[in-house]
């Protein structure tokens, strides 16, 4: 009995510590989530006088991936996208984060185009309006322009199959 | 001399003065007020850093976010809300006081006064000779009688 109150506080604390160290602590939760996207406007990669912009992309499910030529992150993640696009599932569109056209067309060729389309956010405005902190972060909009999940950091095949593809389901299930 | 105490200057303020862009401002309250605030926000990418001190392209893109809205004349909480809004509570080094943070506030009170509580009671126990005396067993109680006995007799 004498012992039990320290023992107590002992476990409680090995199970509070145990949890921290559980969590990721680069992981900053997206307030943006079940909110709707901001509005963006911006030129297309593959042609400066093409617009992409929120109202074009509404009215279906869609991924928006955040990426970068000089990204490394983005090199290891490329080939799920790719393969993914091709399942057509839904349309994958791209935002190029603080890079140069030149740049990122060589990329897209030398790599693969998994997207219907990329805006080239040349200053990063539109990447601070989004939340994006870090390349890449992949977005997963519903057909009435909400933000449903966040992915921070590349998306494995595994991440695919386990949470994005089950609440892409449910969100074309809902429509 | 002085041309050597001028380089050593120099390499000193090396490291800071890369970190920030000169900033002009209109009005010197709001020169003090983006000072604050960019010691108050956090870097998303080092984020041990203030916005103050990282040198991350982001929290540069983020200091001139802040200096537009307090040049424009806004307020500092519009600059702090334009923030929480697109990253969430994380960019602030003083969590809002609210009801998730409610323990990280209170935690350290309740402790304090839990600690207090428990050694007034640790003492009250001690100085009180009526329990002292309860404590012992019968047989304890016959010995001690037995050793008063002894040394007063």
């Amino acid at each position: 009995m004498r012992f039990a109150i320290p023992l107590v506080i002992f476990v409680l604390l090995v199970v509070l510590l145990g949890v921290g160290l559980t969590l990721d602590p680069r992981e900053v939760p997206s307030p943006l989530i079940g909110k709707p996207a901001p509005a963006f406007s911006l030129p297309e990669v593959a042609a400066a006088d093409r617009t992409l912009s929120l109202d074009r992309l509404k009215g279906q499910v869609f991924l928006l991936n955040v990426w970068a030529s000089w990204c490394v992150s983005c090199r290891q993640e490329h080939p799920v996208l790719v393969d993914f696009a091709k399942r057509g599932i839904v349309p994958v569109y791209g935002l190029n984060y603080k890079d140069t056209r030149d740049d990122a067309l060589a990329w897209l060729k030398r790599f693969g185009d998994p997207y219907q389309a990329s805006a080239f956010d040349e200053d990063g405005k539109m990447g601070i309006e989004w939340g994006v902190y870090g390349v890449p972060e992949t977005f997963l909009v519903d057909q009435h322009g909400v933000i449903r999940y966040k992915q921070t950091g590349p998306v494995t095949p595994e991440d695919l199959e386990n949470k994005i593809l089950p609440l892409i389901r449910e969100l074309q299930g809902a429509a | 001399m002085k041309r050597l105490i001028l380089c050593l200057c120099a390499c000193l303020a090396g490291p800071a003065a890369d970190a920030m862009e000169v900033r002009q401002f209109d009005d010197p309250a709001k020169e003090e007020r983006y000072e604050t605030l960019i010691k108050d926000l956090r870097c998303l990418v080092c984020q041990n850093q203030s916005l103050a001190e990282s040198d991350a392209e982001l929290a540069k893109d983020l200091r001139t976010e802040v200096y537009d809205i307090i040049q424009s004349g806004k307020s500092s909480e519009e600059a702090v809300r334009f923030l929480t809004d697109r990253y969430g509570d994380f960019v602030l080094y003083r969590p809002p006081f609210k009801s998730v943070t409610l323990l990280l506030w209170l935690g350290p009170f309740l402790l304090l006064a839990g600690g207090a509580v428990f050694l007034w009671k640790q003492a009250k126990r001690r100085a009180d000779p009526v329990r002292q005396e309860e404590a012992l067993s019968a047989e304890e109680r016959r010995r001690l009688q037995q050793l008063k006995d002894r040394f007063q007799g």
